[in-house]
């Protein structure tokens, strides 16, 4: 057993972007979009990682996952060495599971919540429940914090939050190592946003997850991360302690983040 | 339910406010498949000269909708009760001439999304000099006048960047050039729609930073509508909290972040997560924001309260003062333990 659950080395991820009108075959310009990017995170171990639009961190997630095929680079979970989505053994591919930004637009609206479910069972027959799916389907709904009702409904007629926590349960069910967040709870009302991260910290420890959270905002950032690396054009320019990175930056675009965040002073 | 106009709730404030703009009992109907849905119901606050007010709430809070009716853009066959007072009229009386003349020039909007605001087709010069062409102005002068315009939103070298189209600017740009189109009709009241929430957190405090500098330079009125706290806090004097198409709260921004009277804002304040401390995960609010088209009954937000009971489920609350410029619409503010 390694120290480290999930170990990204040296990732290089580039994109053709395609040069001159459309109608013209030019040539196509590389953009790099992660430029040799090295990342732990630990057993039981939530990363955040920030940055601003543009910066890289969606796709260094997407690589994680398997969406996107590294230029150069490894992923390594468990020591086993991560190819693309498709080409990775079932175990390896359960192992790491995904949270998206928008609830809405990631679930079928057309499927119920029961069905969602059992797909991602079907997918992975190995972490399907022996005995009774609807039991278990049922323990699962109240882990994440919904009526066992919600189970006949379809995604289309939940709330944001109640379909962020419908997610949340898809990925559980196949029993993952490594939950992947990105920007989990950004399209989230704040009052709603506060529950679906106090479910996160939940959870995390319950299930013992390792979680790579990926959010342009400090401050949830903040409420959940152990650790917490800034990435910034593709590279990363400062990782540590949640507590070091926020409050003592180093790095000045570190520091320049965290000076424009707003914080809400509500002290006399 | 098709009769806004006549069933007006305008518990108008009594005395004499200082207000540029009152907004009295506003009630805006939506046409809905199963009759018209009251998006705004009964809101009342003031615009003071010279202030910047924020309006701030969750989705279907009615915050955008409040704007867009002192704008004059609400949707097709929506309907309007009570008044709009802009300096002694009421603009939901007044005629169409009226309307537009107030609109651009009286009262300006800037939007989310710069980029859907702003016309593609057209420079930038072109669209912060329109509204000076029509008011007849000579070429060179119009040209004069945005290249200020411009330099005054911060665009760096602004003769160079007059033959620009909007796809050519950054995201952070274009909100400059729509607050220089803004302020091109030499507005009183600028109405800001999320103004920074598109924007990359460096970027959304250079912006939040020039609206506060044209806002005290210019004694321009402002109505900053946020669904963040942070945001509105940061640059807003006043604060009027909208829940369910209601306002919760109403004050001073200070007063009412620091000692709310409403348990809605109490919640929101605690949401927002801070970068120094891990708050926001204390006691989270149960359930989801209500919408004005399944608004519970008596007050909307009592299912989701800490402080409710019985009354709260049958009657709803007045907006009521609990200090001076202080106004809540909860039954039990008083009971609102202080933060210990």
């Amino acid at each position: 057993m390694s120290e480290t659950l999930l170990e990204v080395r040296d990732l290089r991820v580039s994109f053709g972007r395609r040069t001159g009108p459309p109608w013209r075959r030019g040539a196509t310009r590389e953009f790099v979009a992660v430029d040799g990017v090295s990342l732990d995170v630990g057993p039981d171990e939530t990363v955040g990682l920030v940055g601003e639009s543009g910066s890289g961190k969606t796709t260094v997630a997407r690589a994680v996952v398997g969406l996107v095929r590294p230029d150069a680079g490894t992923v390594t979970v468990d020591g086993h060495r991560l190819g693309p989505v498709g080409r990775r053994p079932a175990a390896l591919q359960r192992a790491v599971q995904m949270v998206f930004q928008d609830p809405r637009s990631s679930l079928n609206p057309r499927m119920t919540v029961a069905a969602i479910v059992d797909e991602a069972w079907r997918t992975h027959p190995v972490s399907a429940p022996a005995g009774d799916r609807t039991a278990a389907l049922h323990r699962l709904l109240d882990d994440v914090g919904l009526d066992t009702s919600v189970a006949r409904q379809h995604a289309g007629e939940l709330s944001g939050g109640q379909c962020q926590r419908v997610s949340i349960a898809r990925a559980l069910a196949v029993k993952p190592r490594l939950l992947v967040c990105d920007e989990a709870v950004s399209a989230l009302d704040v009052s709603v946003q506060a529950q679906i991260l106090r479910l996160l910290v939940d959870l995390r420890v319950r299930h013992r997850l390792s979680m790579l959270f990926i959010s342009h905002d400090l401050g949830v950032v903040h409420q959940i991360a152990d650790r917490i690396a800034v990435m910034r054009g593709g590279v990363l320019v400062e990782q540590g302690p949640a507590g070091d990175v926020l409050g003592a930056p180093r790095h000045e675009y570190t520091q320049a983040l965290v000076g424009a965040a707003l914080e809400l002073n509500t002290e006399s | 339910m098709n009769e806004a106009r006549a069933v007006a709730p305008a518990p108008v404030d009594a005395g004499a406010t200082a207000g540029l703009l009152e907004v009295a009992g506003l009630v805006v109907d939506l046409p809905g498949s199963r009759g018209a849905i009251r998006v705004v119901d009964g809101v009342s606050f003031d615009i003071p000269p010279a202030t910047t007010v924020g309006l701030i709430g969750e989705s279907g809070s009615g915050k955008t909708m409040t704007a867009n009716a002192i704008i004059g853009l609400l949707p097709e066959g929506a309907t309007t009760g009570g008044a709009l007072r802009w300096r002694g009229e009421d603009l939901l009386r007044v005629d169409r001439r009226r309307r537009r003349r107030v609109r651009g020039r009286e009262i300006a909007m800037i939007f989310q999304d710069p980029l859907a605001a702003l016309n593609p087709t057209q420079t930038i010069a072109r669209q912060v000099g329109e509204i000076l062409r029509r008011d007849g102005l000579a070429r060179d002068q119009v040209r004069r006048r945005v290249v200020d315009l411009l330099d005054r939103a911060g665009i760096p070298e602004p003769p160079r960047r007059l033959n620009n189209y909007p796809h050519e600017f950054s995201g952070g740009m274009r909100q400059r050039a729509m607050i220089a189109l803004a302020l091109a009709g030499n507005p009183a009241l600028l109405l800001a729609d999320e103004p920074t929430t598109a924007l990359d957190v460096t970027v959304q405090a250079r912006i939040l930073r020039l609206l506060g500098t044209i806002q005290e330079s210019d004694g321009l009125a402002m109505l900053l509508v946020s669904h963040d706290l942070r945001v509105v806090a940061h640059v807003a004097h006043q604060v009027v909290v909208m829940y369910a198409g209601r306002v919760a709260e109403r004050g001073p921004t200070a007063t009412v972040l620091r000692r709310p009277a409403h348990p809605y804002t109490r919640a929101l304040v605690d949401s927002v997560p801070a970068i120094r401390t891990r708050t926001a995960l204390a006691h989270p609010l149960p359930g989801t924001p209500a919408t004005p088209v399944n608004r519970p009954a008596g007050c909307a937000f009592h299912p989701r309260c800490p402080l409710a009971r019985d009354r709260c489920r049958t009657e709803q609350p007045a907006v009521r003062s609990v200090a001076p410029d202080h106004w809540t619409a909860c039954h039990f503010a008083e009971e609102m333990a202080d933060r210990v």
